[in-house]
């Protein structure tokens, strides 16, 4: 709260020519802009605007959900579309209310900066004329000390001390300050940071199969998602293949998994192949783009010996349909079988596609629907066959995923049969071809991601946290003495000594004054703990005595530990005040 | 020992109930004494004067009382007894309410520690575990202020009170049998992620407890008689306890913001970004700007210190919304929730 008084007025408040009104209007705003009210209300605005976020599904964490809500919904999703609620994050109002808090905390930070470089680089102001009118007061008599001497054990206390005259001037806890600038200042960096990875960053999510022939290397065309920043070149992807040799799960017998492990084969450019192998939580780290685990499933290995006798074989993932168990979905298409060798020409109502389900545990007795374990315990696939006019020729892009279904409503493509094969059973199709399920290849997806933001998001997140603490629990306080040598010559007439006892040669009065300058309950007793060692009662570093501290009413006086709340104490932070009542109450 | 662990926890919220109920006495017998005596409502009033001196104008920050001691509070008890054995039986109960929380937090923390045992980890692997020892760093928290500060005793009927309903629901709704974790939980980042978010949240829900007791009391202290106002009667002074909600606020925040971002270091190595806005992300985020927004109106001046606490009070219901309304509301990656 001081902080805020310690602005300095503002230069504009009486201005002696008539203001240009434009130039008026524009400081006022800035003005309002800047000012703590305007913050608070800009917070609260960024608070109410993140939570349609989590209500509604966002593209950039769900897409598939966003189009369940297109379909759910038709009515209404276009025009929540239309302003940006499936994209909040990235959103025009979004944006608007972040940028202006931080135009808001710029506009608030320089200024601030400025007077706190010049107040660390000021000397502690003078004594005010009567130090008894201050929160904190004390006169101390017979002491044998003087100003320097008062100062010095101040600077051993860390108090920044300045001896004018007789008067010593001291101040401590400019962290307070020095901790919220360094805190505000990092939020910026924070922003910057993820700036910086919005336009520099890429990422891209790629589905691997086991084996050479499906290695992957890092180029545009191999991710089935990318996005790549405004600055980032599709050429300029950093070069490297991936090979999966290797993946290993675990699991409970609840299903539950227990560990993942995937192994690799890595070829960077201008380095021998390695293998290295990565998990959940503890990602490949390449040089630049670092490899996250999804998730994992199974790519059936189907070979089709066509009517005339030649064999082709699919090796297509299977996509796991979310339940704990991986039972698996997905389509495995022949569009180039049944090419008749005596004219070489293929038949486009003669291709072949068996669309169903995987299941790694198949159970013993039909309904063959559901997996019951998510390794492969009795792996089968359940395949429904079809014939026809795969509709891949008409330039449409379909899903390798999923049979194009309008072929199979215009009748072009026909069901002719369904079969549950274990591995190694074959099924022969009416016209005498024959399918054979093999067995399976496991398939990892991952997230290939480039983040150039993240060491400044790591490194003003520390300093944010830093500058937190100090902002939090720093106290800037203020103390006064007066040292009066022993004489009749008193300088505070007004402030005599209560006491009355006249002072022995040799000695001096000092007069003690304290002014904490932000919330800080526990003043009084500091104040009381400095003054006791001043006057010699207790050995510095000692606890006070009854050392003359004459605290005002209510302040919680010397000795008694104004009461010290836990957590307060733990963090250093705002004691409470009325420390005595706290035992009064015992004390029925 | 995961039995042991269930029989612990009802045992606690019994513990609880008992101690709620016997702050509950302490209440019911000092207000019969206030309606009995015709002359505690001039005690009251001298009461009333304090605090509304210490509240300047109705419209002033409380703040200026800061240095005043809980006055009103302490007359009340410190009144001679004569012959007054209600409020004397009343004392013995509240007293009584303290060491049963305290026998409460001993279950708790026992019923905490059985289940990571049984579990053979750290014991926050589901929401179930989550509550159980969110709640039970409130009650630890709840009695370390107490050890500072017995004058705050009457707040203990608002502590037990939410403790008894949190771990009744926790066992009724969210209860799970125990599982070793996913392999998304299996990182170092989920014990200091999961650690300071527990301590944090422990801290802030009992920063509500004073919250709610200064905004009654603030309105007593001005003169408003009616429900909830009452009851904040014997209640210690206003300012003492929205100084007490600040402590608590600034001592948990950093921790907070410390759990935040090692939950976005976390989030980097197991999902590849830091921060997804996933909608358990969004909610701290909300959280945590509300939470400023209360350090921020508290520092402002002009924001008056029962708007500020408000704040404060909806930052916890943010937190609340994020624990259990994003679990059984949202899906996302947290898929934490352990609940179906
Ligand atoms: C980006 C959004 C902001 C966040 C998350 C934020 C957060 C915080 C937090 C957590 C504190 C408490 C630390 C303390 O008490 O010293 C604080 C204090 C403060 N903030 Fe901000 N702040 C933001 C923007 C601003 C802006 C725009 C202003 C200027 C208008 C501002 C001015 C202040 C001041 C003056 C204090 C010190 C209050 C005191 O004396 O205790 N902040 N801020």
């Amino acid at each position: 709260m001081t902080v805020v008084e310690d602005r300095p007025a503002p230069p504009a408040a009486a201005p002696r020519r008539r203001p240009n009104p434009v130039l008026a209007l524009l400081r006022n705003s800035w003005r309002q802009l800047t000012s703590m009210r305007t913050a608070l209300i800009l917070l609260f605005l960024l608070a109410v605007a993140a939570i349609p976020g989590s209500v509604l599904p966002q593209r950039g964490v769900n897409p598939e959900n966003v189009n369940k809500y297109f379909v759910d919904h038709p009515d209404l999703a276009p025009r929540l579309d239309r302003i940006g609620a499936f994209e909040v994050f990235g959103s025009v109002w979004f944006s608007a209310i972040y940028l202006l808090l931080f135009t808001s905390l710029i506009g608030c930070i320089v200024p601030r900066l400025r007077e706190h470089v010049r107040a660390l680089r000021a000397k502690p102001p003078a004594a005010p004329q009567r130090l008894d009118r201050l929160p904190q007061h004390a006169v101390l008599t017979g002491v044998a000390t003087d100003a320097e001497a008062v100062a010095a054990e101040l600077r051993r206390r860390r108090w920044r001390a300045q001896v004018r005259g007789n008067e010593v001037s001291a101040e401590k806890g400019y962290l307070k300050e020095t901790g919220n600038l360094l805190f505000h200042t990092s939020l910026i960096a924070v922003l910057l940071g993820v700036a910086l990875g919005s336009w520099y960053g890429w990422h891209g999510n790629k589905l691997l199969v086991a084996g050479a022939e499906n290695a992957f290397c890092n180029t545009r065309q191999q991710y089935a998602e990318a996005k790549l920043g405004p600055r980032v070149d599709s050429a300029g992807l950093p070069p490297f293949c991936l090979t999966l040799t290797d993946f290993e799960a675990t699991f409970l017998e609840s299903t539950q998994p227990e560990s993942y492990r995937a192994t690799v084969d890595v070829e960077e450019a201008g380095r021998a192949t390695r293998t290295a192998s990565f998990s959940v939580n503890d990602p490949l780290r390449l040089g630049d783009a670092n490899i996250y685990l999804l998730g994992h499933g199974y790519a059936p290995i189907l070979r089709y010996t066509d009517r005339y006798g030649r064999t082709q074989t699919s090796n297509f993932p299977f996509l796991t349909t979310g339940d704990a168990t991986l039972t698996s979905e997905g389509v495995a298409a022949f569009p180039d079988v049944n090419v008749d060798p005596a004219t070489g020409k293929r038949d486009a109502g003669l291709q072949v596609a068996f669309e169903g389900l995987y299941l790694p545990t198949a159970p013993q007795q039909a309904p063959f629907t559901r997996s019951e374990f998510p390794t492969e315990r009795n792996p089968a696939v359940v395949l429904v066959a079809y014939r026809g006019n795969l509709g891949m020729d008409a330039g449409i892009p379909g899903s390798v995923y999923q049979l194009d279904q309008r072929q199979v409503a215009s009748g072009k493509l026909k069901q002719i049969g369904d079969r549950k094969l274990a591995v190694g059973e074959k099924w022969t199709l009416d016209d005498g071809s024959v399918l054979e399920f093999v067995g399976t290849k496991p398939y990892i997806t991952i997230s290939v991601r480039y983040d150039p933001g993240s060491i400044l998001l790591l490194g003003s997140s520390a300093t944010l946290l830093v500058g937190l603490m100090g902002a939090l629990f720093g106290r800037r306080r203020r103390v006064w003495f007066r040292v009066t040598p022993a004489g009749p010559d008193r300088a505070t007439a007004g402030a005599a000594d209560p006491a009355g006892g006249s002072p022995t040669a040799g000695s001096s009065l000092v007069e003690v004054g304290g002014l904490p300058r932000t919330d800080y309950p526990g003043f009084a007793d500091e104040f009381a703990q400095l003054v006791a060692v001043i006057s010699g009662d207790v050995t510095p570093g000692g606890r006070a005595g009854d050392g003359g501290a004459g605290g005002r009413a209510g302040d919680g006086g010397a000795g008694g530990r104004a009461g010290d709340v836990t957590p307060g104490e733990l963090a250093g932070g705002g004691h409470d005040a009325g420390g005595p009542a706290g035992t009064r109450e015992g004390a029925q | 020992m995961s039995a042991l662990s269930d029989q612990l926890v009802t045992f606690a919220i019994l513990a609880y109930l008992i101690a709620m109920i016997s702050h509950a006495v302490e209440y019911a017998l000092g207000n019969a004494r206030a309606v009995a005596r015709p002359a505690a409502p001039a005690r009251e009033l001298v009461g009333a004067g304090v605090g509304a001196r210490a509240g300047g104008p109705v419209d002033a920050p409380v703040a200026s009382a800061d240095a005043l001691p809980d006055a009103p509070i302490a007359k009340a008890d410190a009144a001679p007894a004569g012959g007054d054995r209600s409020a004397d039986r009343g004392l013995l109960a509240g007293r009584a309410a303290v060491w049963i929380t305290a026998l409460a937090a001993a279950l708790h923390l026992a019923a905490t520690v059985t289940r990571g045992i049984a579990a053979d980890r750290m014991p926050w692997g589901n929401m179930y575990e989550f509550v159980l020892t969110v709640s039970f760093v409130g009650a630890a928290a709840w009695l370390a202020v107490l050890w500072k500060r017995p004058s705050l005793r009457r707040l203990g009927l608002f502590l037990t009170l939410v403790m008894v309903l949190l771990l009744a629901f926790a066992e009724m709704k969210l209860y799970v049998e125990v599982v070793p974790l996913t392999p998304a939980l299996q990182s170092y980042w989920f014990i200091v992620h999961v650690s300071t978010i527990s301590f944090s949240s422990g801290i802030f829900l009992l920063g509500v407890v004073p919250a709610v007791a200064f905004l009654m009391r603030n309105g007593y202290e001005r003169g408003r008689r009616s429900f909830p106002y009452t009851l904040a009667k014997r209640l210690p002074a206003a300012a003492g306890l929205e100084r007490l909600t600040f402590t608590l606020h600034a001592f948990a925040f950093p921790i907070f913001t410390f759990a935040v971002i090692a939950g976005a270091i976390w989030a980097e190595a197991a999902w590849g970004r830091p921060w997804g806005w996933d909608p358990k992300e969004t909610w701290a985020f909300i959280s945590w700007v509300v939470y400023a927004g209360y350090l921020h109106a508290r520092a402002t001046p002009s924001v008056r210190r029962n708007v500020a606490t408000w704040i404060a009070i909806l930052g916890f219901l943010t937190m609340l919304m994020n624990l259990f309304g994003v679990n059984f509301f949202f899906t996302g990656l947290h898929s934490y929730a352990g609940v179906s």
